[in-house]
């Protein structure tokens, strides 16, 4: 399994955000994404998971291996922790979803409706969905956003539990998680140029 | 598929759903009626299929913009559209279950409702059939509109002016299918358009609905 992409630019919308951008990943590699706020780290992965299409450049992934956790966790609130994973699971032509709640210690959780959950906690759900959904390309953007210490901790275990079987992940992250294996690809100096839009007015307003 | 259909029906029938909402303004559009109309008898079962009609349609109208945007917002949307379910299975569903929890109740307290418009006695069964068989049609053409919306903030209004138009053949039918059953004609012709333009919607705005997701979702 590999995860190719060659020359890719993405759009957000009408605009072009990044150009260029090029790397390849084999199994049980992980690629971080660094680079300053709203310079196209979400975009890229969005394009990546084949919600947006590529404006040019190829992409060369296991399309239905990959799963994409986004800033927001997709968590129904008037459903309990156990049918939030569960219905994640049947989703994904799953079953178990037992370690996915002793893993971020969700079980005294379980029967809890998921409003009355912090936003740690609503967050932890969420990335045990990527343990119950049993995918081999995981693209996380953000993924630490108001976890503990304890538990960030626990997700890079996760993630490099997840690496060691072969998996392989795409992380958006400004934390240090300390994954072994993992490249850095700064993504700043793919920045688009301000496109030729033939109208010097419009020009003028990008330069 | 269908644990998509089970969390929608279990979503719509929790606190906070929308299961309650279209039947209670069903019920008080048609109970407002005669009190504006008045109580004689005659008038009331000349215009009651169309009443009827018009309120389920309105009530169905009301639950649209829930299908998609909640899902939407809280970005259960954006990880379904990444799931292996195919977008047109997710419209479907999701089409389905407010079908199940509008259309369906609405159908099934129309015939009660019908006695207090004094509906003619042999309208009954054809209020419920026609309003079985037509309002798959409502929640599909409206699961379309809601497709295009998504994402719109208030998108409530532009919903209702997509839909409204598309509305129009659905109402005009299933209301004649029963206007003509209380004149004593055959309705066949009627109830069959009517059944009809269901299956063409049930067949065709899945894919419809699927591509304007997409495009919203970029």
């Amino acid at each position: 399994m590999k995860f190719r992409v060659n020359n890719l630019s993405c759009r957000r919308g009408d605009l072009r955000v990044l150009s260029g951008v090029s790397f390849t990943l084999a199994a049980g590699q992980a690629l971080i994404l660094r680079g300053p706020n709203g310079v196209g780290k979400t975009t890229l992965l969005r394009t990546l998971a084949g919600l947006a299409p590529p404006d040019s450049g190829q992409i060369d992934a296991p399309e239905d291996d990959i799963i994409y956790a986004a800033h927001s966790d997709g968590i129904k609130a008037q459903l309990s922790v156990t049918e939030n994973l569960r219905f994640w699971a049947d989703i994904f032509g799953t079953s178990d979803i037992a370690p996915a709640l002793d893993l971020f210690n969700l079980r005294p959780l379980a029967d809890r409706a998921a409003h009355h959950l912090s936003a740690g906690q609503k967050r932890r759900l969420g990335l045990s969905r990527l343990l119950v959904c049993n995918r081999r390309v995981w693209l996380l953007d953000e993924p630490t956003v108001s976890l503990d210490v304890q538990s960030v901790r626990t997700f890079a275990d996760m993630v490099e539990d997840h690496l060691a079987k072969g998996g392989i992940a795409i992380l958006a992250t400004h934390v240090d998680l300390g994954l072994k294996s993992a490249q850095t690809l700064d993504i700043a100096p793919f920045k688009a140029k301000p496109e030729d839009t033939g109208n010097p007015f419009l020009d003028e307003a990008f330069a | 598929m269908i644990a998509l259909l089970k969390r929608d029906l279990a979503l719509a029938l929790r606190s906070g759903g929308g299961f309650g909402l279209s039947l209670a303004f069903f019920l008080i559009v048609v109970m407002f009626v005669p009190f504006g109309i008045g109580p004689d008898s005659a008038t009331l079962a000349k215009i009651a299929p169309g009443i009827l009609w018009i309120g389920a349609l309105l009530a169905c109208l009301l639950s649209l913009d829930r299908i998609f945007q909640l899902d939407y917002e809280d970005g259960s949307l954006e990880l379904l559209a990444t799931s292996p379910l195919p977008l047109e299975a997710i419209v479907a569903m999701k089409a389905l279950a407010h079908w199940m929890t509008t259309g369906l109740p609405l159908a099934l307290a129309a015939p009660v409702l019908g006695f207090l418009l004094s509906l003619p006695s042999g309208a009954y069964m054809w209020i419920f059939l026609s309003l079985l068989i037509g309002t798959p049609a409502l929640s599909f053409l409206g699961t379309f509109g809601a497709a295009i919306t998504v994402g719109l903030k208030r998108g409530g209004l532009l919903l209702s002016l997509l839909v409204l138009p598309l509305y129009i053949p659905t109402l005009i039918f299933g209301a004649q299918s029963v206007t003509l059953v209380t004149q004593g004609t055959s309705n066949s012709t009627a109830f069959l358009i009517l059944a009809a333009l269901s299956l063409f919607s049930l067949a065709l705005i899945p894919f419809a609905a699927a591509y304007a997701l997409k495009v919203n979702l970029r």
